[in-house]
């Protein structure tokens, strides 16, 4: 079976597995569920899978998406319901479908987040925090491979909205998921760098919607 | 999870090591348990991870109804900094609670240069290091493992050790812990009882007394403690406990696999190794019952390399028809299958082809001295001539990378010895030459020599090691000598080899500069990150302590050595005339040949030695 697609969530305790680590965790918990992943041919074999989009570690989420290819046939369901028996604590196995639609075609991401600030009142963050981010332009040093850069990372910001509780800002906002990629770290690094009074004492992000470029909901 | 945890995750390398949640842990409901169990490996999660025993005990003891076993590791330097900074005590992984709320605290002794973690981890937890200042019942703080053969160095911070093998022990012990807490006993009154179950060593019930010369007089047994402790084995493998559920970590470890224990104890009986001795006698498991619960084990972890773990592979009798039932297995569902401890000879070249049917790893053989005539003094039992053919053999085969290991500052060595190291890799190098089939391709052949370290419980307890000049100077003749560009040459540090041999004989002074250590900042020794030789001689130096005594010093027979309380089995008799075939250079025979009546069948309660 090829072109199958899965979506899980990655929560809890799971959120500290690396990258490159779920790609064994996955390829790991397909034989335990005693289902044989396709491999590629040649001298290497590997399984063949493929994220959509890689997660930060310490990033949480509620809409991962993998691809994979079966030997044989199963229920979709049964898939799912085999994975989730054999994943460890933190990752769940929420749908498989027959994939449709490419990866390259995913373009925005809902995200929220949770600002923390131990010795501030949230409220009085509320205004500062909401004329910051309606900046035409946030320009900020961006780390890459050819060294610091200038980013400007407001034109992947397509909106964000803001809730307070006890101690915690809320967000919510839908960024470029890719192309430009916007990590959504880099809003708490962007307060850091220009405006330090609103720099939350801990930041943490979920991911919880995938679309496309249309804004309808990426399968 | 605790919400300063919580913020020091994303900032630490790799913190998937600091969380649990990893498949087929064990998690059990607070309110079903009456004893809790730290199990800890004094170094990092990756080494402890793949560390066989601490599977094994982790799952024997969480066998026990109401007792929960956890694990706990020590944390890398940047996470030991934010923990430090932010007052996090050390915690177990399974359910996240602090050390200080378990019932008993167990360390994995391994090897001696953990030793300033144990002190680190306790003080990580908020726990007392020395067990006079921990005067409540509960955490018991104890240790087991190898290293334990000689308990004396760590005995000041240790409530108890364990000698020998831990599946049986644990459970007793545990036992009378519930009756203990149950009963309120003083945690003297359980330490008594403790005594009495076979190999518990409790270091406060013997009293060290010193002679003028700073050599042993006496370990004076108080009242109470047996004369000697006997060590303990499991007599019976193959109904003895083995973990087919492993925990599969979410990060890469070392052994990230599925390990068989084919069988305990080692029939060849080299007379510098610790393990050959300690683990005596024999004990294998049957065939059939192995290849069941390496199959049980990849379905249950999803590992795709399962490898084989004995002190000598070569020598499990059915381990042809092992390889060949793991493969019916292995081939279809395309699992590695790795064999390692071959021995140089033939049968394992054959061997390793039926397994290696894709790619070609390095063989590795460990010859461990360049001459016959030192190979026979220290009874390893290979000769030139059979290492050489399996070289041709393998060469023609397509081999091209081959490791020999070597020790230096063995007793009775010579310069000659030394120099013989480099004549038999250029003969292997030779070899190469006129026999590789595909020349192309080139050669690597890399010598690696270690620092002897005398241990104890081995025919070379009583030797002096070579101090570190002369063991550099032999490293260096050997290095001028080693001149062909294919051969490269590695050799181990000198200092690291002298910490390690005060430790492994030292007596309960020792203590004070593996506490001095700790103080001044050591830890997580067997990095070389961390390892600051500098450190510990100045501990030694502020504790009045001479290393040499203790690393550099021939004992003489009749000597009171620190582990004398310790009966492992072997008889010290039986270690001395091996010490003195050695000096004659004589072989003894392995134990399938003829038994020497080394002492271990004795522990077998009139079941048989598989040697």
């Amino acid at each position: 079976m090829d072109n199958l697609r899965l979506k899980f969530s990655k929560t809890g305790r799971a959120i500290y597995i690396s990258h490159l680590d779920l790609l064994r965790t996955m390829q790991r918990a397909f034989l335990r569920a005693d289902m044989p992943l396709k491999y590629s041919e040649g001298f290497n074999p590997h399984a063949q899978l493929a994220f959509a989009l890689p997660l930060s570690v310490g990033a949480s989420s509620l809409c991962e998406l993998l691809d994979f290819k079966l030997n044989g046939f199963m229920e979709l369901s049964e898939i799912a319901y085999r994975l989730n028996k054999a994943l460890p604590e933190g990752i769940e196995a929420l749908e498989v479908y027959e994939s449709e639609n490419k990866f390259k075609n995913i373009k925005w991401l809902d995200v929220e987040g949770i600002f923390e600030y131990d010795d501030r009142t949230s409220l009085d963050m509320l205004p500062g925090l909401m004329d910051f981010f309606a900046r035409d332009s946030i320009i900020i040093k961006k780390k890459t491979k050819s060294g610091i850069n200038d980013s400007d990372i407001a034109p992947g910001i397509r909106s964000i909205a803001f809730d307070t509780s006890a101690g915690r800002v809320k967000l919510k906002a839908v960024i470029s998921a890719q192309e430009p990629t916007l990590n959504p770290e880099l809003l708490s690094s962007a307060l850091e760098q220009l405006a330090p009074e609103l720099k939350p004492d801990f930041a943490s992000f979920t991911r919880t919607q995938i679309y496309d470029s249309e804004m309808n909901i990426f399968r | 999870m605790d919400k300063r945890l919580r913020r020091i995750l994303p900032r630490v390398q790799k913190p998937a090591r600091y969380t649990g949640g990893e498949y087929n842990q064990i998690i059990k409901d607070k309110a079903q348990v009456d004893l809790r169990m730290a199990l800890v490996f004094p170094d990092t999660y990756e080494i402890g991870m793949s560390n066989l025993g601490i599977r094994i005990l982790y799952g024997a003891i969480n066998e026990m109804p109401g007792v929960w076993c956890e694990r706990c590791f020590a944390p890398w330097g940047d996470m030991e900094d934010e923990m430090r900074r932010a007052s996090i005590p050390l915690w177990a992984l399974e359910s996240g609670d602090p050390l200080t709320a378990f019932d008993a605290i167990g360390f994995s002794l391994g090897y001696e240069m953990a030793y300033t973690n144990v002190l680190n981890m306790l003080d990580l937890a908020g726990i007392p290091l020395r067990s006079a200042e921990r005067s409540s019942l509960t955490p018991l703080v104890f240790a087991g493992g190898t290293s334990c053969v000689n308990p004396e160095p760590m005995a000041d911070f240790l409530d108890f050790c364990f000698i020998g093998e831990g599946e049986e022990m644990d459970k007793e012990l545990l036992t009378l812990l519930r009756q203990a807490k149950n009963q309120n006993w003083s945690k003297q009154d359980f330490l008594s009882e403790a005594a009495k179950i076979e190999g518990i060593y409790v270091p406060s019930l013997y009293e060290p007394i010193y002679n003028d010369d700073g050599t042993l007089k006496e370990l004076k047994a108080l009242e109470g403690a047996p004369e000697f402790v006997k060590r303990r084995i499991v007599t019976d493998f193959d109904t003895a406990y083995f973990p087919t559920k492993p925990i599969v970590p979410s990060t890469e470890i070392v052994h990230d696999r599925v390990t068989l224990e084919l069988f305990r104890g080692c029939i060849r009986g080299c007379r510098f190794c610790q393990a050959g001795f300690v683990y005596r006698p024999v004990r294998s498991r049957d065939k059939d019952r192995l290849v069941e619960q390496g199959i049980e084990s990849l379905e249950s972890t999803g590992y795709q390399e399962i490898t084989l773990s004995s002190l000598s592979t070569s020598d499990y009798r059915p381990l042809s028809g092992l390889c060949d039932g793991l493969l019916d297995f292995c081939v279809p569902h395309s699992i590695g299958l790795s064999l390692p401890s071959l021995r140089a000879d033939n049968f394992s070249l054959d061997l390793m082809s039926k397994v290696q049917q894709v790619r070609k790893s390095g063989l590795t053989f460990a010859p461990e001295a360049g001459t016959q005539r030192l190979r026979d003094a220290i009874n390893k039992n290979v000769l030139e001539e059979d290492l050489l053919n399996t070289c041709k053999i393998a060469f023609e085969g397509g081999w091209n990378n081959i490791k020999l290991y070597f020790m230096l500052g063995l007793p009775t060595e010579t310069d000659e010895d030394v120099l013989a190291i480099s004549e038999l890799a250029m003969k292997v190098l030779w070899l190469w030459k006129s026999h590789a089939s595909n020349k192309a391709r080139g050669v690597n052949i890399t010598v690696s020599t270690s620092c002897f370290v005398p241990k104890p419980h081995t025919p070379f307890q009583w030797e002096a090691q070579v101090d570190m000049e002369e063991y550099r100077r032999r490293v260096k003749l050997l290095r001028e000598n080693m001149r062909a560009k294919a051969i490269s040459y590695n050799w181990h540090d000198a200092d690291t080899s002298l910490i390690e041999a005060v430790l492994s004989r030292g007596d309960r002074r020792v203590g004070a500069v593996i506490e001095e250590v700790w103080k001044t900042g050591g830890k997580l020794d067997s990095w070389t990150e961390y390892f600051s030789f500098e450190r510990w001689i100045k501990a030694f130096e502020n504790c009045g302590i001479d290393p040499k005594f203790y690393a550099c010093r021939e004992r003489t027979s009749d000597e009171v050595l620190p582990w004398s309380r310790v009966d492992i089995g072997v008889k010290p008799e039986f270690l001395w005339s091996e010490r003195e075939k050695c000096y004659r250079a004589e072989l003894s025979p392995d134990c399938r040949n003829k038994c020497t009546n080394c002492g271990a069948l004795s522990m077998m309660n009139g079941g048989r030695c598989d040697g």
